[in-house]
């Protein structure tokens, strides 16, 4: 399988007056091309930084993003306009994302035009043809966002997203606004695209269920850390860092005779702000020791499972 | 319906009426709730779950709110009858309510010391030094140490934020809690600790409580019974066990086949096709009818009212049919 997208060492801290945050810390995995890589975490672990750094929504501090095998960091402005063609994001809140004074086609025409890549027949024509594809009826064309429900909106931010055919998708928690019902329609949506264009998605939520419905790899982060990464399907099954097993275990199970054995953390996330070495989540961690204080290196448990935790050995029982 | 039935919601009807317009926000919902149990009433947003707790606790605001029919018995007595200075009396002693947004429901400009001790002040004549201590025992048993007394609630987090909220409604130990999606702004190892807490607590006051959520899942692990909640009516109530093991009514049957799991790998999501109805207009017959895959001619025009099917399981379909027949 071919990668398509590649991130070494990125790196993104804020300066503010009380210190330097360190929103996303010394990431480093790869998306393969035609697969979704989910990336959960609770609020404050970067998650979304990340995602809006990978369409160069927000430049990073340090590290590479390679795409297509080339590092989008150092790209020219003339450059970086193609390569926002190969890559859209679709945000969380359908609510906010879209201007309250355009129309649907207006919204889902914009980036053609913004393009110059189509003619305006063609605009209009592409226009239908997207509408068609995510499911919202010609009447709406000319209805403002005010007019439609959140499950609509957010079908409206899929088609802007695929107006100029790229060929990878940021998905910043697309369904976390939705209920239920239209949220699953939502996510079948997504998933047919993908077949039907072979479309590479990095999907960030902080809903496991989602995460583990739709993802092909997953990547689980806290406070800026890259913690643990495996194969959707193996994490489910065998969890290794602490903090991703307590993460697991505290999801409300509908399975109301198999309970899950329960992790409740002691205590809540610390500050991102001038961080000490080491691992974050050592002050929750019910593991913790001297050695969690120095930098903490992925290291591969199992083939493609990569785990940051010096003690992993240790607490699953595995063999040096 | 046994007599002694500590909460009992009959026929409840709550419109919003303005001059354009009037949203049948709760439609004929009634139930009943037994001494120190745990309702879940579970729906998506805009079915009435939010507006059903409000009205217990008389805090619909009005104008547009209005009761139009149904009374709300508390151990036989119907709030809907009483007198604003009564409810004063009830209001934060016998029932309380902790609302959704624990952001907003403080007072930025109050210490959360000083919001716990107002409520325990205004329901019982005792002097201040003994009022403090209460507060500061109600802190430390939501697991907040007593130092924190004199902080603002900018200075706590979400998840302490959300405790704080929890120890002002359980500081006078109510009868009846209502607590309105209390984890859903909540992370969810934050989420874990909050829900522990309040299953303890519940245990130990045997507080009956009504918990409003669209989560499933959180159902599962605090609910005793639920009742799901479709364009202001009660379309299917029973005991955890009905609803989740033998669900009767296509959109509770619906609400399970959307919902991704995680004990279980399916290619696709089987979403309920189409939106909630506008409530302002709802469809006349089944409400639910113009999404429902059962749907035949008659749903879309009989009356359907609640059915017994099993003992204690009640379903407003027609074509639902009980476990063993």
């Amino acid at each position: 399988m071919a990668k398509l997208v590649e991130i070494n060492n990125l790196k993104k801290y804020y300066k503010t007056p009380r210190g330097t945050v360190h929103a996303v810390d010394d990431v480093t995995f790869r998306i393969e091309k035609g697969r979704t890589m989910g990336i959960v975490g609770e609020s404050g672990c970067g998650k979304s930084t990340l995602g809006r750094m990978l369409v160069h929504l927000e430049e990073s501090t340090a590290g590479e993003i390679i795409f297509d095998g080339e590092d989008v960091t150092q790209l020219t402005d003339r450059d970086m306009k193609k390569f926002r063609e190969h890559s859209q994001i679709i945000f969380q809140d359908p609510y906010s994302s879209l201007d309250p004074r355009y129309t649907v086609a207006d919204s889902i025409r914009e980036p053609m035009v913004v393009s110059g890549k189509y003619s305006r027949a063609e605009a209009e024509e592409r226009t239908k043809m997207l509408m068609d594809l995510v499911g919202i009826a010609p009447r709406l064309r000319l209805a403002y966002p005010h007019e439609l429900d959140g499950g609509r909106r957010q079908r409206v931010g899929i088609a802007r997203a695929l107006a100029l055919d790229p060929e990878f998708i940021v998905c910043d928690e697309p369904v976390s606004a939705l209920d239920v019902s239209i949220q699953a329609q939502i996510l079948n949506l997504l998933k047919k695209l993908q077949q039907e264009k072979n479309l590479t998605y990095m999907f960030i939520t902080h809903d496991l269920s989602v995460v583990k419905h739709i993802s092909d790899d997953i990547c689980v982060m806290y406070l800026g850390q890259l913690v643990e990464t495996s194969p959707s399907h193996d994490l489910f099954v065998k969890q290794y860092h602490p903090y991703t097993k307590a993460l697991l275990s505290a999801i409300p199970s509908t399975d109301i005779y198999n309970k899950m054995n329960r992790i409740v953390l002691k205590g809540e996330i610390t500050s991102p702000i001038d961080p000490k070495p080491g691992c974050r989540f050592a002050a929750r961690c019910p593991y913790a020791c001297e050695q969690c204080h120095q930098p903490q290196k992925l290291e591969e448990v199992e083939p493609a499972h990569f785990v940051a935790c010096c003690k992993v050995r240790e607490i699953n029982e595995l063999k040096k | 319906m046994s007599a002694e039935a500590f909460l009992q919601v009959n026929n409840l009807k709550v419109e919003y009426i303005t001059k354009e317009e009037t949203v049948y926000a709760v439609n004929d919902v009634s139930f009943q709730l037994e001494k120190g149990k745990v309702l879940g009433l579970v729906g998506e947003t805009g079915a009435g779950k939010t507006t059903i707790a409000r009205t217990i606790l008389r805090v619909l605001q009005s104008p547009p709110g209005t009761v139009m029919d149904g009374s709300i018995k508390i151990e036989g007595v119907d709030v809907l009858k009483l007198s604003e200075e009564e409810m004063e009396k009830i209001r934060g002693k016998k029932i309380t309510m902790i609302f959704q947004d624990p952001m907003t429901s403080l007072n930025p400009v109050m210490t959360v010391g000083e919001q716990i001790s107002e409520v325990i002040a205004l329901h019982n004549d005792i002097p201040s030094s003994e009022v403090r201590k209460r507060a500061e025992e109600m802190l430390e048993t939501v697991g907040i140490p007593a130092e924190r007394y004199d902080e603002y609630p900018h200075q706590f987090s979400g998840g302490m934020k959300q405790r704080v909220v929890i120890a002002i409604a359980l500081a006078c130990e109510p009868d009846l809690l209502l607590a309105d999606e209390p984890t859903t702004a909540l992370d969810v190892t934050i989420q874990a600790q909050v829900l522990e807490l309040m299953k303890e607590l519940n245990k130990k006051n045997n507080t009956t409580t009504i918990l409003i959520t669209h989560d499933l899942g959180v159902v599962a692990e605090m609910c005793d019974d639920v009742a799901v909640i479709y364009a202001g009516e009660v379309v299917e109530s029973g005991k955890l066990e009905d609803i989740f093991l033998h669900p009767a009514h296509p959109y509770t049957v619906g609400l399970f086949g959307a919902l991704p799991r995680l004990d279980e790998d399916v290619e696709w999501l089987s979403p309920i096709e189409g939106l909630p109805p506008d409530p302002t207009d709802l469809p006349e017959g089944c409400k639910f009818s113009p999404r429902c895959p059962n749907c035949t001619k008659e749903c879309r025009h009989w009356d359907v009212h609640l059915d017994e099917i099993a003992p204690g399981h009640f379903v407003r379909c027609i074509h639902a049919k009980g476990e063993d027949k």
